[in-house]
């Protein structure tokens, strides 16, 4: 029984981290650390909006999430706010709301410490298929559109010029952040998912030579990091959200004692 | 029959109140280096984008001949710390295949820097390196803004020398963005000076000498520099 649940944390968690890798890289490429922060804070929202309309908690939360991607991308290119001033607006906007909303709602019991660090042990089947339904497709897509990714990072102009659809692309590449951030929520809270994120893809750095190499090694990180979270809250009986986030900061920290390459 | 590669009439562009561009005229055709110079804030840029379709004027038109490849070397390149990018990967960004990539970055004579990471190239390095890029197109047209950017005056004119050997063989049009016409004065075949609209237009030497030019930028030749404000009737 005790393993059963073991083995299914650790299966959504490893599929988890595996697209994390390649979607963190290009975060932290493309500094949408916020970004991600404030998709994640959306999610309050959505919870509060799923009692509210009565839908699984799942669903809203990652409708809401989708929605709130939308909104950036076109909030964003209407330039009207700095990029960071809009995020930080948005993000802690989204946090007060959603905690005001679910206040709010008549016999409302949300776990708020499970929506806020996660609670990777209480992961179903049914759950864990979806992680790895979306973290495959996620994978497909960013394998197959991977070179045009790399190119708008690196130069957007020259990638238009060059024949790359660069608001198509965009708008893929925020969305599954967006749906992989809904999903990790479960696993991680909506505190520290972009943790997940960032973290194994900064520590990927200095050992790559490639993006290709970064993307790679952030995902083996990542997973490394799920194995000593769930090992750490077993034996010594800490969350397993935070003992997560702890051991990808560990790994970040012994990538520091490589030589830059 | 030279028919002009790329075609812009009557283009007008404004940022809010501010107007860009006021019913400006170009035409690049094969075989021919256009210069564009002026003052920064002149409007080149705007030009220029405009001319590569990643802006919209918000009158005029613009004209491309079918099936027209464009190679486009941008004025700044900045790789994000973060990103592990060596020359040879970014220029397999445009182009699969490792042999053509290095054939370019050949004939743009760094042929040694193939693994070396772009953040630790020189300036001049860098921008071989955008103009390899540029070349993978087989373009037709090509596009360099700013192009010897942070290159010491050596290489600039290395560059320029590089840029004409290029046009030769390729047999493509150039339009280059320049703020200094004396630097482009040997390497184009045609000068637009720009300030929001065409002061003037003709070969290096008649710009040099027009009154529209000289209020613009002073006369180099003259025993003293003067400016003065920018007027016209």
């Amino acid at each position: 029984m005790i393993l059963e649940v073991l083995s299914w944390a650790l299966l959504g968690g490893l599929g988890l981290a595996l697209v994390a890798g390649p979607l963190g890289s290009l975060m932290v490429w493309q500094r949408l650390a916020y970004f991600g922060d404030t998709l994640a804070h959306g999610a309050l929202l959505g919870v509060a909006a799923g009692l509210w309309l009565e839908l699984g908690s799942g669903t809203a939360v990652m409708l809401t999430s989708l929605a709130l991607a939308g909104l950036l991308l076109l909030l964003q290119r209407s330039r009207a706010l700095p990029a960071d001033t809009l995020l930080g607006i948005l993000s802690h906007a989204a946090l007060a709301l959603g905690l005001v909303a679910l206040a709010l709602t008549p016999g409302a019991r949300v776990n708020m410490e499970a929506l806020l660090f996660g609670d990777l042990l209480t992961m179903t089947p049914g759950e864990v298929a979806a992680i790895w339904a979306l973290a495959t497709a996620g994978l497909a897509t960013l394998r197959w559109r991977w070179n045009a990714l790399v190119a708008i990072t690196v130069q957007e102009d020259l990638a238009r010029v060059e024949g790359v659809s660069v608001a198509t692309l965009k708008t893929v590449q925020r969305l599954l952040l967006a749906a992989v951030v809904a999903i990790g929520i479960k696993a991680v809270g909506a505190l520290l998912i972009t943790a997940l994120l960032i973290i194994p893809a900064a520590a990927a750095r200095r050992l790559a030579r490639t993006p290709e190499q970064m993307a790679a090694i952030a995902s083996g990180l990542a997973m490394t990091a799920i194995l000593i979270g769930l090992a750490t809250s077993w034996w010594l009986d800490t969350p397993v959200g935070p003992s997560i986030v702890v051991g990808a900061t560990l790994l970040f920290a012994l990538s520091l004692a490589v030589r830059a390459r | 029959m030279n028919q002009p590669l790329i075609r812009l009439r009557g283009v007008s562009k404004h940022f809010g109140a501010h107007q860009v561009l006021r019913d400006v005229d170009l035409e690049v055709t094969r075989n021919r280096i256009l210069t564009l110079i002026g003052p920064s804030g002149c409007g080149k840029t705007t030009l220029v984008r405009i001319a590569l379709g990643l802006l919209d004027a918000d009158s005029g038109s613009l004209t491309r001949s079918p099936g027209l490849r464009v190679g486009y070397m941008p004025q700044k390149l900045v790789v994000d710390p973060t990103l592990p990018l060596a020359v040879g990967r970014f220029l397999r960004l445009a182009e699969r295949d490792p042999g053509k990539c290095r054939v370019a970055l050949a004939e743009t004579g760094i042929p040694a820097l193939w693994d070396r990471p772009v953040s630790a190239l020189s300036g001049g390095e860098t921008q071989r390196m955008l103009l390899a890029r540029a070349l993978l197109r087989r373009p037709d047209l090509l596009v360099l803004d700013e192009p010897v950017q942070g290159v010491d005056v050596v290489g600039q004119e290395a560059l320029y020398k590089l840029i004409g050997d290029l046009r030769q063989r390729l047999g493509c049009g150039v339009l280059l963005v320049s703020h200094d016409l004396h630097l482009v004065m040997a390497a184009t075949d045609e000068v637009i000076c720009l300030n929001q609209h065409v002061c003037c237009h003709g070969t290096p030497l008649q710009v040099s000498r027009d009154p529209a030019f000289v209020a613009l930028f002073g006369r180099r030749t003259a025993p003293y520099e003067h400016d003065h404000d920018h007027s016209h009737p």
